[in-house]
């Protein structure tokens, strides 16, 4: 909320105070000043001036020449603006003035008559037509107050305010107005806070033979109270009043509803004034809205209620949104005779919903739904009626209509400086925690202390030490370490292996990725995914931001997809990526979903599916996963079927790794072939060992054979490995795939394949004729089992 | 006899010093001048051959001059022998002279994002502090996000934190915070951890602003942990950050889960705190917020308020890394242009 320094010195003394210091020091304790302006900072030399003489320009029929006094000297200028007249007051940027916006004044001939400045607009110095009464829609300003030629325009338009803007934390309704501001500004700068209570007893009547008020739901709205004011003559308002909404923010409009504006603004308590005349039975009723009820708010808008909303009726139709805005049937108008103020407290959740509901968020509606102390009406509304009297706005009528069912406001807390020092770590004074309280309008009862009605939001120790804190100074705390009893923290198991496989993968030459876990549901169709397929089953946000990112994901492959589009469209010719991320799967409506984390790896450039499978190999030998099973998979719709593989490990499905087909690849416009691999975390996990055992060194030494056959070419090298392994055993030490061959010399249909064996023995060197023997053994297998014959 | 050795002595000593070490068959013509003179058809040998008719008072006085001679010429050929491989080496190194300046040849290793970098340090910090650190759900119940933070329904707290739902009960978390009530629930005091995490806003995507981002989460719970406590815990844990001349400030402000509650800033590093374009013109940047836990919420997860107090602090991670490494725009991190990722 905004607000001028001159309105808050209206209740403490801050005129000697700059806005910087005032604005660092009403943050640290606890007001933050978001920023703060000063409304004429741009305006420079322009006074105000009096016209001596006004003539015809001699050769333009819609300029006039003027002689002006401003102060020191007596200037001509040629003007345009069709009210000015002789003995007027008007603003003058004078020769090398600065209006805002950067506009510079100078001299000069208009017409061939020499101009020494300019008359100044209500827009030309920055303001509204409303700020001033004698701002005019199509001419300069005329002062309406005898000022004296050569005053600053700042001066005299109130121009040299400084306005600052405050951020209000949920918890603090009280400072959402610039007595709550002011009231912290006098604890903060240790001066006297200045409030008087106001007081009008209005003529002999009684309001309550005026009107009468009927509240049916005394939850929504606590308290509700009126006065009566009579003979209402609408107006303009006075300048103070107007400059003070000006530093608002707000435009003056006529003085009832400016009274009504001061008041949302100065008690931070939103009002409104019904035109008597027009409530039915001169009825007020609180209730609830009928299902299908209708009313035009204030802003011409038909708005449809339902029954959760609160109404203020007359004994017909609703009037007003409760706490949101007033109906156009009963708004006040130049003709208004009577008028009852509304000043009441109402729910601020319902007023919240319902303003949500309406899409109708009001300044009103913003206080309410802070929750606002039932407490106050009185006085606001007071303090209405006696701006009324002041204003000369009407005759208040005696007596307040006021239904209060407010719940009593009961909290005392224990007043403990012990406690609140061991809690704050320090050792404050117990006369400065009571002088502060004491300043805060909380008061005393023993050991005992009440807080002010307008701080609900008082109601335990921890908050008397916060009180006490923000006023002693946060950063007079002292710094402490903790104590007691060390834990030795960390990182746990799955913590440490996660980390483990982004570093094997970083050092495998991958940049780690990272993306958004929501994705577009179409998504599912540029990965090819059926209809059916369970992948589509997602996790749905209500109210996304846009369809693109309106599901949860189910896969990451689709966002690296994403991704390694992103980098080929920007000419990265290699990428070599991976995120580890969170899959979504749905479960029941009431229940969270299943949150899973893959590891998605991503290729292309100078790369094949051999490069991508060694990846995930070497990932695995690093973080001590083994076993890994590859088969060929063609069922996969998002890859190759003919470069695609189910990886397994200890019988559990890991996921799958291969070339992106084609078909997906068009549909992200990705130009080249594309490797990915998604291997679930929590399988990795559950299957990695990372203990490691020293094995000695071998003592005997290694025998390498080499073995070529010829067999069917769909056969699976892993076939050939597998027997291999089965009949060497433990001796087998390692096997490499050194050729596969294709083409020439080889009957169609077949392949060669070409394995070296290196064969090694703990106990003794192995001799000839055992190797041999395994070497015959494993030809004669092949040939049974995979019909291979040695080539 | 002695004048033959005497001149034996002078010929090879001549012949071998007049070898040149530069020419090609230095080696070739060393070899021959030590078969000419000590080789067993050799000149050194033949004299000595008519060392039988000698007296033999003379031959022992002769055997010595022959072996002094003879040791002389090997010394002789031994030393050119050195100097002509010592010429050869310097030969071969001059012809193995590399450019020194050309490139090398690189490792292709990759890196991790900035955002893990930077998240994995601050987590050290708290790991030397004795932290452990909590993972939990993204997408999370209300209940856990907002109600038992001390965020009712309706409350115009929830207003400050646009909210993702799913449906009535359950959204993406809009902060790392639900983390204190799951770790509390299930953990008796003594509690240290830190949370980080994804966190979800439904804000529009712009140089400052991300609809995810990512927040880091801190919760201590014992006896006894007072206010200066967290002062000290956040004081260490910016200097280990950012160095040990970083300035922090404790600011009051309001969160609904904390009591009293700060925000803390830290002063500008750009400027110093005389106000920059980076700090806006304040002096300060705020980098967290942070307070006592609430008794209330203490009661809601079971602990009792009377016996053990805390703090929580809640920090963006995004914010430190694009002030960390000068990021202008917050959408860098999330497409992950290589040529963005390679200057990590």
């Amino acid at each position: 909320m905004k607000a001028s320094m001159t309105f808050i010195n209206d209740y403490v003394n801050i005129k000697d105070i700059d806005p910087k210091t005032f604005s660092d020091e009403m943050t640290m304790s606890g007001t933050k000043v978001e920023g703060y302006e000063n409304l004429g900072a741009e305006i420079n030399n322009v006074v105000v001036g009096k016209i001596l003489s006004v003539e015809k320009h001699p050769d333009a029929d819609k300029l006039v020449v003027c002689m002006v006094d401003v102060g020191n000297e007596t200037i001509q200028i040629v003007t345009g603006a069709p009210n000015v007249f002789e003995g007027a007051l008007v603003p003058v940027a004078l020769h090398k003035s600065n209006l805002p916006g950067g506009v510079k004044i100078t001299k000069g001939k208009l017409r061939g008559v020499e101009s020494c400045g300019m008359f100044c607009s209500h827009e030309e110095l920055g303001m509204n037509l409303s700020d001033y009464e004698g701002a005019c829609e199509d001419g300069v300003i005329i002062f309406k107050e005898d000022i004296a030629p050569g005053t600053d325009v700042k001066e005299a338009l109130s121009l040299d305010e400084n306005i600052i803007e405050f951020e209000i934390t949920p918890n603090r309704a009280d400072c959402y107005s610039v007595l709550g501001i002011a009231r912290e500004a006098a604890v903060t700068f240790g001066r006297p806070f200045n409030l008087k209570k106001p007081k009008t007893t209005g003529n002999s009547e009684k309001a309550s033979d005026y009107a009468s008020i009927e509240v049916e739901d005394t939850v929504l709205c606590p308290r509700y109270a009126a006065r009566i004011v009579k003979n209402v003559k609408i107006g303009p308002s006075p300048k103070w009043l107007r400059d003070r909404l000006k530093g608002c923010g707000i435009r003056s409009i006529n003085n009832v509803v400016d009274i009504t504006n001061f008041l949302l603004v100065e008690y931070g308590q939103p009002m409104h004034a019904f035109d008597l005349s027009y409530l039915e039975d001169s009825k007020i009723v609180v209730r609830r809205a009928k299902d299908g009820e209708k009313i035009t708010t204030l802003d011409g808008i038909e708005r449809n209620l339902d029954s959760s909303m609160l109404v203020i009726a007359d004994s017909k139709k609703p009037v007003a949104v409760a706490g949101v805005m007033g109906g156009e049937n009963s708004e006040i108008k130049e003709d208004t005779k009577t008028l009852l103020f509304e000043c009441a407290n109402f729910d601020g959740a319902s007023v919240r919903v319902t303003a949500k509901k309406l899409g109708l968020r009001t300044e009103a509606s913003a206080h309410y739904e802070k929750g606002l102390d039932p407490y106050m009406i009185e006085d606001a509304v007071n303090r209405a009626c006696e701006l009324i009297e002041e204003l000369g706005a009407g005759e208040v009528v005696g007596g307040i209509i006021d239904v209060n069912n407010a719940p009593a406001d009961n909290r005392k807390i224990t007043f403990n400086p012990a406690e609140i020092n061991a809690f704050l770590g320090c050792e404050i004074d117990k006369e400065f925690m009571v002088k502060t309280l004491t300043d805060l309008e909380f008061k005393f009862d023993g050991d005992k202390v009440i807080p002010p009605t307008y701080r609900a939001d008082v109601e335990a120790m921890a908050d008397l030490a916060e009180e006490v804190a923000r006023f002693y100074g946060y950063n007079n705390i002292p710094t402490t370490l903790l104590r007691g009893e060390s834990k030795p923290g960390g990182r746990n198991a799955k913590q440490l292996a996660k980390a483990k496989i982004k570093n094997a993968l970083v050092a495998l030459g991958m940049y780690e990725i990272n993306t958004y876990s929501f994705i577009s549901p179409k998504m599912f169709d540029l990965i090819r995914l059926p209809e059916t397929d369970e992948k589509r089953n997602v996790v749905k946000i209500l109210n996304p931001l846009g369809e693109e990112n309106s599901v949860m994901r189910t896969t990451l492959i689709g966002s690296m997809m994403d991704i390694l589009t992103n980098n080929k469209n920007h000419r990265n010719a290699d990428a070599k990526l991976f995120e580890m991320g969170n899959i979504y799967i749905p479960t029941t409506p009431d229940e969270l979903p299943i949150e899973k984390e893959k590891v998605a790896i991503g290729m292309y450039g100078n790369v094949d599916f051999y490069d991508i499978k060694g990846a995930v190999d070497d990932l695995a030998d690093v973080i001590g996963l083994s076993g890994l099973r590859y088969e060929a998979a063609v069922d996969n719709p998002s890859f190759h079927p003919g470069r695609c593989a189910k990886i397994t490990v200890g019988g559990e499905m890991l996921g799958f790794i291969g070339e992106i087909h084609p078909e997906v690849a068009k549909n992200y416009g990705f130009t080249e072939r594309a490797y990915v691999a998604e291997l679930d975390f929590e399988t990795i996990l559950a299957n990695m060992n990372s203990e490691k055992t020293y094995k000695e060194m071998p003592k005997f030494p290694a025998v390498t054979r080499d073995i070529a056959v010829i067999m069917d070419e769909k056969t699976p090298v892993a076939d050939m490995e597998d027997v291999i392994k089965g009949v060497c055993k433990n001796l087998l030490e390692e096997l490499t795939l050194f050729d596969v061959y294709k083409g020439n010399q080889i009957e169609e249909g077949k392949k060669s394949v070409a394995y070296s064996l290196t064969l090694r023995s703990s106990e003794g060197t192995l001799a000839d004729e055992q190797i041999t023997a395994m070497m015959d053994k494993i030809v004669k297998m092949l040939g049974e089992k995979l019909g291979a014959t040695l080539r | 006899m002695k004048e033959m050795l005497a001149k034996i002595r002078e010929t090879a000593a001549l012949e071998i010093s007049a070898i040149n070490i530069d020419s090609e068959e230095a080696k070739t013509l060393l070899e021959d001048a030590r078969v000419k003179y000590l080789g067993k058809k050799g000149e050194l040998t033949s004299v000595l051959r008519g060392m039988g008719g000698l007296s033999p008072e003379m031959r022992p006085v002769i055997g010595q001059v022959s072996n002094e001679v003879r040791e002389f010429i090997e010394k002789a050929i031994e030393e050119k022998k050195n100097l002509i491989a010592e010429r050869e080496s310097a030969l071969r190194l001059e012809k193995e002279v590399i450019d020194v300046t050309m490139p090398g040849k690189r490792n292709t290793s990759g890196r991790l994002h900035p955002l893990t970098q930077v998240l994995t340090e601050i987590e050290d910090i708290f790991i030397g502090l004795g932290f452990e650190i909590a993972e939990g759900p993204e997408v999370e119940l209300d209940y856990y996000n907002f109600e038992a933070l001390n965020i009712p329904k309706n409350h115009p707290a929830r207003d400050t934190q646009d909210t993702f739902y799913i449906n009535d009960n359950i959204v993406l978390r809009t902060q790392t915070s639900p983390m204190q009530i799951r770790v509390m629930e299930k953990t008796a005091p003594p509690i240290r951890i830190i949370a980080p995490g994804r966190v979800y806003r439904s804000d529009a995507v712009d140089a400052t602003h991300s609809p995810l981002f990512h927040q880091i989460e801190g919760l201590v719970i014992d006896k006894g942990v007072t206010m200066a406590d967290l002062k000290g815990s956040l004081e260490l844990f910016a200097k280990k950050l950012y160095g040990e001349d970083a300035v922090i400030r404790f600011r009051p402000h309001h969160f609904p889960f904390t009591e009293p509650s700060a925000e803390v800033d830290i002063c500008c590093f750009s400027c110093g705190g005389k106000g920059c374009r980076l700090c806006k013109g304040e002096g300060w940047i705020e980098i967290l917020g942070a307070g006592m836990v609430h008794p209330k919420v203490l009661e809601t997860c079971g602990v009792d308020p009377k016996e053990y107090s805390g703090f929580a602090f809640g920090l963006g991670l995004e914010r430190i890394v694009m002030r960390r490494f000068d990021i202008n725009d917050m959408r860098l991190l999330y497409e992950n242009d290589l040529r963005f990722l390679k200057q990590f």
